[in-house]
Parts: C-alpha cells; structure tokens; sequence
C-alpha cells in the first residue's frame, strides 16, 4: 500500500476529485491548506503599502492505494493538473505499513 | 423659532448619527478578522457612553456662557435650561435641536480616534480615555471654534469642524499610536478583513456627511445648498485625486484608495464647506485626496503605528482644508469671512494660528490623558490576549464563525 499525497491548485481539485473517482477508487480526504514552493506568494497593495503575502491557498489530496495502482493515478492526476506554469503542485509517495476499516476488522489491501 | 429650519436639522442630526455606524463599519473591514466586533464596539460604546456625557456635562461645557475664551459655564448642566427655549447659537432652531445635532459630532468625533488604537486597546481604557477626552479635549476644542471661545473671537474659520472634529481626533490619534506602540504582527499581516464591508461604511459616511456640512449652516437656505454641492463635488474630487496618484505609483487603483480619496476630500472640504465657491472646494477636494495618500504614507517613515491612518486623513485633511479656507473664504458665499485670494491675507495667519493651536493643545492634552489612563487601569491588552484578537479577549465573541 501507497499513500499518495497530491498539493494542487485550488482549481485543480474538482478534476483530481472526478479522475479518482472514474479509476476506482473508493476514498480520499482533502485538506485546504496554505504554503508556499518556488510560486512563492503574491503581492497586494493597501492604501500605498506594498504587502507581500508569501503563503498561498493550496488543496492537498490524500489517498491510499494498492502498490500497483500508484502509477496509474499519478498520470491520470498529472493529466489533469500539468499547466506548465510555477505553482502547479508536488506529489508525495510513501509506504503504508497497514490499514484497518472500522467497521469490520479488515486489514491491508482488504481495507482500501 | 422656524418649522423649516428645525426639520432640516432634525434631519441632519439623524444623518450625522448614521456616521458612527457607517464608521464602525468603516474601521471593522480594515482589521484582522480578529478585532472586527471589537473595532465596532468603539463606535458603539461612543454613541452610548458619549452621548450620556455630553447631555450632562459635555454640552454646557462646549455651549455654555463663555468664561474667558476658553471653556463653557455650568448653566447647561444636565439638560438645564434646554427645554422649550431657542438655541441660543441659531435663534431658529429649539434649543434640543441644536444640543442633539452637537452630540453626534461629539460622538462622531470621539468615535474617529478608535482608528489609531485599534487592535490593541483595553477596552476600558478606551472608555475611560474617551469620557476623559471629551471633558477636557473635545469641549473646549467645540467652545474655543464655536462657543464663543478665542478662536472664534480671533476670527477663525471652521464651518463644520475642521479643527474641532478632524485635526481633533488626527492629533489624538497621533498621540494614541505613539502612546500604544505598534500593533503585534501575526501570520499574514494586517491585511483588510472584509473590504465590501469598508466600502459600504465609506458610502454611508459620505451620506451622513451632507447633513454634517449643509446642517451646519444651521439653516435651510441658499448656504445650507452651497455646502451641499462643495461637499459632493469635494469627495468625488478627492477620489480622483487619491486614484490619479496611486495609479501612477504603484500601477493600479484599488477600492480602498478611491473610499480613502473620497474620505479625503469630505474631511478636506468640511473646514470650508460654507465660505467656499464651487470650484475651489474641487481644487481642495482633488488637493485633499493627494495630500492624504502621501500623509498615510508617511507613517512608514515616522514609525509610528496609526492602524486605520487617521493622522494622515483626518488630521492632515483637516489642516489642508484649514489653510484652504484662508486661501479661498469668499465673502459671496458668506460674509463671515474672506481669503486670502479675495484680499485679506490675514485670514491666513489666522487660520494658520489655529492650526498650530489646535495640534498644540489636543495632543499634548491627548498625551497627558494616556498617561493618566495607562497608570490606572493600563492602556495596552497582554501580548497574549492581542495575538488571539480583541473579540474573544475583550468581549469573548467572534465576528465569524467560519
């Protein structure tokens, strides 16, 4: 198991959220986050004074998924999210060592 | 006692009332979200703790029978004597009338300096530094000007309150910010919380303005419509002013550089509003919105931390409309007075003298206030309590439940 940590655009997020749902998978968090990478932030001016904002709104995704699952998801999500431009977003892969579901004990794969 | 006159005051008053709200308003979207009821309860605590003050001693001390040019008898105190009777000040109106009126500039006024503490006060060091103010800054200030006090004798102009409101609270506000220090900086800076809700107060203030400026002719008529037109055409002059120069400095205009310019131009204007011809009050409205935007930026370079810039707008707009009147006080409009440009110079120096004697007195006064104030209950909330904001610490509420 993989868990799959993707940063995006704000805007990005309604395709991420339809491209995971059409691969199958059957769940993700989301979290509204601030940061900052090479984008940095933006500038705005109040009364004459320049303020430099330097954190911006992202979305972070999180899903956990079967080992070969990963790659197909990090292209779909690529796809949909690629601008070219400065700001479009990282991804973070890492191990899972298991998982449960609540509801019934299951474990592992079985869980996802 | 005259019905037309009367029911133009009576309506000014009620639009002069409306500008402590609008100003709440005002102030509250320029915070952090953290401070956003706490800046409206400056205002709203004025409108209570001001206006009881002024009906029992505030008033007489500002109107009173003079006692030697500087501050007013006790022959008004607790409404004495104000039932039933004329104005004393405008023969027309009834006495009620014209104490009601001058309350909601005392309000008003005392409510303008909230914009230089704001986001750091305790709350009832404001209250008490408020009542005090009033007593011993804003009344004489209101006698010397308009209660038969030595600037009015010397024959200073100040149709509507140039130095008694504007100069006033900016040389207070300076006063404050010195005596506070600069707010605590937090995460994304101060950045304005909700600016819609800015731009609608500044609306409103420009409503409440023209009952402020035409009412204080005191009478409907010819001047009462002369002040009307200077103060609309001031405004949108200042907005023109404080655009033209942001757009060229920092490559756009924003919201709050046109309501700041407008504000600018109403402050600038309402020294003059009534002595005044039509086009000069648009030279010292385009003059006030540009004079403003560098005031504000000047307290970059000063180093001292005015929140809601009421140095720069209310304090230098006020100055700038003051000398203005000197220069442009034309006996056409109102034969209490000519300029500078219609062959009195020494209307100037005059103006000039109550300037200085206003910045002089209300902040060394304002000063001695904050010291006394600082010494008894303290002036400044603990560093923990501005970090998490002034509606939870102060009033335990927040403004948004989001």
């Amino acid at each position: 198991m993989k868990k799959v940590e993707i940063i995006i655009r704000p805007a990005s997020f309604e395709r991420v959220k339809d491209t995971l749902a059409n691969l199958g998978i059957h769940g993700m968090n989301y979290t509204e986050i601030r940061g900052f990478g090479r984008q940095r932030g933006h500038t705005e001016v109040y009364r004459g004074t320049t303020m430099h904002v330097d954190t911006l709104p992202k979305v972070k995704v999180e899903v956990v998924v079967h080992d070969e699952a990963v790659e197909k998801v990090l292209d779909a999500v690529i796809a949909v999210t690629r601008s070219g431009q400065v700001g479009d977003g990282k991804i973070f892969i890492t191990d899972v060592i298991d998982a449960v579901r609540i509801r019934t004990g299951d474990r592992g794969n079985d869980a996802l | 006692m005259d019905a037309s006159d009367t029911a133009f005051i009576i309506i000014s008053a009620c639009m002069v009332m409306l500008m402590t709200p609008a100003l709440a308003m005002f102030y509250g979207g320029l915070v952090r979200s953290r401070n956003v009821l706490s800046t409206h309860m400056h205002s709203y605590a004025c409108l209570g703790v001001i206006s009881v003050l002024w009906a029992i001693l505030g008033y007489t001390l500002a109107f009173g029978g003079d006692v030697g040019g500087i501050i007013g008898n006790l022959d008004h105190f607790l409404m004495k004597g104000v039932e039933g009777v004329p104005a004393p000040a405008a023969e027309k109106l009834p006495h009620t009338v014209f104490v009601a009126f001058q309350c909601m500039f005392a309000v008003l006024t005392v409510s303008l300096i909230s914009g230089a503490y704001a986001e750091r006060i305790r709350f009832s060091a404001m209250l008490l530094f408020s009542c005090l103010w009033l007593l011993f800054a804003y009344a004489p200030m209101a006698h010397w000007v308009w209660g038969g006090g030595w600037m009015q004798n010397m024959g200073a102009l100040d149709f509507a309150g140039g130095a008694v409101v504007h100069m006033a609270s900016g040389a207070a506000a300076l006063a404050c910010a010195q005596a506070l220090g600069p707010r605590m900086a937090t995460g994304q800076g101060f950045i304005p919380n909700n600016l819609p809700l800015t731009l609608i107060g500044g609306g409103m203030l420009w409503f409440g303005w023209f009952g402020f400026n035409a009412g204080s002719a005191l009478a409907s008529g010819a001047l009462a419509g002369q002040a009307l037109l200077n103060t609309h055409l001031a405004s949108a002059c200042g907005i023109l002013g404080w655009m033209l120069v942001e757009w060229k400095r920092t490559g756009k205009p924003t919201t709050l550089g046109v309501v700041s310019g407008a504000l600018a131009g109403l402050v600038a204007i309402t020294p003059a509003a009534g002595f005044v011809a039509t086009l000069p009050a648009m030279f010292i409205g385009f003059v006030g919105g540009m004079v403003c935007y560098g005031a504000v930026l000047m307290k970059n370079k000063l180093g001292y931390d005015d929140a809601l810039d009421v140095v720069g707008i209310h304090g230098i707009g006020g100055t700038w409309g003051a000398l203005a009147t000197g220069v442009f006080a034309t006996a056409v409009i109102n034969e209490a007075g000519s300029g500078l440009l219609y062959g009195n110079p020494r209307q100037l120096f005059v103006q000039f003298v109550s300037v200085v004697g206003t910045w002089v007195f209300v902040y060394v006064m304002s000063r001695i206030l904050l010291k006394v104030v600082d010494g008894l209950i303290g002036l400044r909330v603990p560093s923990e309590a501005e970090f998490t904001g002034l509606d939870l610490s102060e009033h335990n509420e927040r403004g948004y439940a989001i």
